[in-house]
């Protein structure tokens, strides 16, 4: 009935539709999805399902609409006091009264059966073919394949976008915004499932083409679920209010086919193999300098500056900690500073890249320490504690 | 007359009076200076999202503008506006000579112009004023707060203390101080809404402050109700927000409710349609608000069943509303109709209104919502049922009674001027913002890729036409005061039928020293 009943809506509806699609994306193809003003069905059977009953119920809210604002014009014209000098007295009606009560109720009815059919369909998180633990963190996403017979795979995605783009003094790229250095990357056709969860503050994961938003909150494990049809890089972002860059923790997720998928991990399972080794490596003062330079501009550049000069943190230049004791440099990277932004990288980075971008820092923006650490200093440090 | 009958003069009469007009005056200017201030935030935020990329704030500073601006639109416009209304209105609507707790009256109203110099120097200091959204989701509202959020905590108790106070004050009015013959239900509209919107005040006040006391033990005192970290629990926090939160959107609309169910009858020379079921109507809506208000939390994981009980209950409201917009239409249906300012603004509010009402009704599906929150989407819906329909209903009643206040009849032209740029502003500011959110574009973001850059300055452009014609607003009342045409009728609107159109224009500084008989 319900279905039917939309059908013949649509119909009703045709032209005021013909005219709505003139504001969607066919009419200003060459703009691409700059105009685009609707919600996207995306490549979920969710998503479709989201969509259908979001237009069902947009139908019913525009025939509704048409109706009760036609009684109101047609009376503001035909009944002004020129035209209808003596106006009714009347001003109750009991039976009609029911009756507005009634019909609306009944056409709630007919939204909420569909709607209640979804809602169960997207909490059904059982059976899952891959899980992924996604954690928020101010401002970036960790993502963790869960693997029940050996290492998990973890990596943490940021955004990619250039800061001189942002200040308007390059010219925006497409993806301006909503690009990350390392996607998520899941199968196609498969069930996967997200835990969602978060380090500091709320956060919430959203991609529309999977139809996917949950709130990332500390200290809970949210469920949600995707079963994706088609390959592509989709693109979200946070959509809960987390801070300062709230606007610039983007989500990109690449569908691919399960071969290449089972490729993607496994190299990714080799790189964490490599890091491994590198742990018991003598790193030269140029390779770490190198190496935390890029470690640098991902993870500390936001708030202490390109330059180190310092923003919402402090200036790494000429910084006491910077050019102070190792240990107490250690401390601060390590540990977060409790009470400031300064997160525990600890727990963000390997040892590897703590002790690059210590030693990055003790020896760039002037400063010139001449000293530097090893991974296995770190991993000493954090043993010691 | 004698001359202790008149108002005091000079500074102590602001001061010191108890007198229900000169508060209600005062509440009115304040609740537009306030109106003004949080307006030029949005202008801000405007125009910083004039076009991508970051060119006027940084985004510290934007999310000081988005928390303020709500805010200051709550707490400091919307709300005194409507009880600036009730304080002018309510006595002379009901026969009595002043509210009934008077020295009470002025205390409440004075608490809020230190209270909002308080709240606007947080943005002067160090760290920067509060950045969290008008929402204040803990922990970023706590343990990651920058210090003024003591200062913002302080602020919102004596917010509440006032709004308790006027409330309570408004019950004890409208219970002990009817004139003989007017039984509840031969009340006005604007009455009753205000009557059940106060109870709803008392309500939900106290529990904003627990929220925000939890906040203060949290911040300072080592305890942990909402750290997960302690044992604490960060949703807690929304759900004691949105218990406050929901039946606070009521409390801001429901007047503006009242306020059309006078001024379209007036214009329609035709006594309000269904009377009787607009009272339960929005009884039952004020009783609705207090079971609805985890659907501002649909993303949060609650359990199904929750899930599936706040979408059925949200989508319940839907009946009172539709019930109460029949009753509007219809009341207008065969009556004989004016158009003055006040009634294009009572028509305006009551379609714009019902479109905020029908993106709420999408937003009440929740797995719909799962692609609506928290995006642009939800922000064209709020402002549909904030600006449109509480704002209009407020410029609606500024004309409407302004020649009672004041003697003098506003410029019409002007009016109607005021009128159809706000409209074509408004609609040009949040109509698009549908679109960029179920685009995918979230809220309280400072930047935002290029697919959404036409109609963010659309939206930018129709904000700038919507503020300034305010400017215009504010002159034309100004105006009227010093230079407008004098009325001595009694009777201003020729359709009035309530008691306030049967004193004397100017209304006197003491109206109704003897109670008037209603039949």
């Amino acid at each position: 009935m319900y279905l039917q009943a939309r059908r013949l809506l649509k119909l009703a509806l045709s032209p005021v539709l013909m005219l709505l699609s003139l504001f969607s994306t066919g009419a200003w193809a060459e703009t691409g999805a700059r105009w685009q003003t609707n919600m996207t069905p995306g490549i979920t059977e969710v998503g479709h399902k989201i969509y259908d009953l979001h237009m069902w119920v947009f139908y019913v809210c525009v025939v509704t609409g048409i109706l009760v604002f036609g009684v109101m014009f047609y009376s503001v014209f035909a009944y002004r006091k020129d035209r209808h000098p003596e106006p009714a007295t009347f001003h109750e009606n009991t039976k009609v009264e029911i009756v507005w009560t009634i019909v609306p109720f009944l056409i709630l009815l007919i939204m909420v059966v569909p709607a209640t059919k979804t809602l169960i369909e997207i909490y059904d998180t059982d059976d899952a073919e891959l899980d992924i633990l996604i954690t928020g963190y101010q401002w970036k996403w960790k993502y963790e394949y869960i693997n029940p017979t050996g290492d998990n795979v973890s990596f943490f995605s940021n955004l990619l976008t250039d800061g001189a783009e942002i200040a308007n003094t390059e010219e925006k790229g497409s993806n301006y915004l909503l690009e990350v250095d390392e996607p998520v990357v899941i199968p196609v056709n498969k069930k996967v499932r997200f835990l969602v969860t978060a380090n500091d503050v709320l956060h919430a994961w959203w991609v529309p083409a999977l139809a996917v938003k949950r709130d990332a909150i500390p200290g809970f494990i949210n469920e949600a679920w995707t079963k994706a049809t088609e390959t592509g890089v989709y693109r979200g972002q946070c959509a809960e209010l987390c801070g300062r860059n709230h606007g610039f923790m983007p989500i990109v997720v690449n569908v691919v086919e399960e071969p290449e998928y089972n490729a993607w991990l496994a190299e990714k399972q080799a790189a964490a193999a490599e890091i491994k080794a590198l742990m018991a490596k003598d790193f030269s003062l140029d390779e770490l300098v190198a190496r935390g330079k890029n470690v640098y501009t991902s993870s500390c550049s936001a708030c202490h500056g390109a330059n180190g000069e310092g923003g919402v943190g402090k200036a790494i230049a000429g910084s006491p900690i910077a050019t102070g004791p190792l240990k107490g440099h250690m401390e601060v990277a390590v540990h977060g500073v409790s009470g400031t932004a300064m997160p525990a990288f600890g727990s963000q980075l390997n040892e590897v890249d703590l002790a690059a971008v210590i030693t990055y820092q003790r020896n760039s923006f002037g400063n010139n320490m001449g000293d530097m650490l090893q991974p296995v200093d770190i991993y000493k440090f954090k043993k010691g504690q | 007359m004698g001359a202790h009958h008149g108002p005091a003069k000079g500074l102590t009469r602001w001061l010191f009076t108890t007198n229900h007009k000169d508060i209600g005056t005062m509440y009115l200017w304040f609740s537009f200076a306030m109106f003004l201030l949080g307006g030029s935030f949005a202008m801000i935020i405007r125009a910083e999202l004039f076009q991508p990329g970051l060119q006027i704030v940084q985004p510290e500073f934007f999310n000081q503008m988005t928390t303020m601006h709500g805010l200051v639109m709550v707490f400091g416009a919307i709300m005194p506006a409507f009880v600036g209304l009730a304080n002018w209105m309510i006595p002379l609507m009901i026969g009595a000579p002043d509210m009934a707790l008077p020295r009470m009256n002025n205390w409440s109203f004075w608490i809020l112009p230190p209270t909002f110099l308080l709240l606007a120097s947080t943005l002067l200091m160090d760290g920067g004023g509060p950045n969290f959204g008008w929402t204040f989701y803990a922990p970023l509202s706590t343990t990651y707060a920058p210090p003024s959020v003591t200062f913002f905590i302080f602020a919102v108790h004596a917010m509440g203390i006032s709004s308790i106070m006027g409330s309570i004050n408004i019950i004890a009015t409208v219970v002990n101080m009817r004139a003989p013959g007017m039984t509840y239900m031969k009340m006005p509209m604007f009455v009753w809404t205000w009557l059940i919107t106060a109870f709803l005040l008392v309500a939900v006040m106290p529990v904003l402050a627990g929220a925000v006391t939890m906040m203060l033990m949290d911040i300072h005192f080592g305890t942990s109700f909402f750290s997960a970290a302690g044992g604490g629990d960060p949703v807690l926090f929304q759900h004691v927000f949105w218990f406050f939160g929901h039946p606070e959107v009521y409390i801001i609309i429901l007047p503006a409710f009242g306020v059309v169910s006078e001024v379209i009858p007036t214009f329609s020379r035709k006594p309000l349609f269904g009377y009787d079921s607009m009272v339960y109507a929005t009884s039952s809506i004020a009783f609705l608000s207090f079971i609805v208000w985890a659907h501002h939390m649909y993303t949060v994981g609650m359990p199904i069943a929750g899930e599936l009980f706040f979408m059925y209950a949200t989508m319940l409201i839907a009946v009172p509303t539709a019930a109460k917009v029949f009753n509007w239409v219809t009341t207008m249906f065969k009556g004989s109709i004016t158009l003055e300012t006040p009634m294009l603004f009572a028509i305006a509010k009551v379609f714009l209104f019902t479109v905020g009402g029908f993106s709420g009704l999408m937003l009440a599906i929740a797995p719909a919502d799962f692609q609506y929150h928290d995006s642009y989407f939800v922000v064209a819906h709020f402002h549909y049922t904030m600006v449109a329909g509480a704002i209009f209903a407020l410029s609606s009643a500024v004309y409407y009674w302004i020649p009672k206040w004041t003697g003098k009849m506003y410029n019409e032209t002007m009016g109607k001027t005021h009128f159809w740029i706000s409209f074509i502003g408004f609609n040009l500011t949040f109509f698009p913002q549908h679109f960029v959110g179920l685009a995918g574009m979230p809220r309280r973001i400072p930047d935002y890729n290029l697919m959404f850059a036409d109609f963010n300055m659309m939206s930018s452009i129709g904000a700038f036409i919507y503020g300034s014609s305010q400017l215009l607003f504010l002159f034309n009342i100004v105006r009227t005061i010093t230079h407008g045409k004098p009325v001595t009728d009694a009777k201003v609107w020729e359709g009035g039928t309530t008691l306030e159109w049967t004193v004397p224009t100017p209304a006197p500084y003491h109206t109704f020293t003897t109670p008037p008989e209603v039949k």
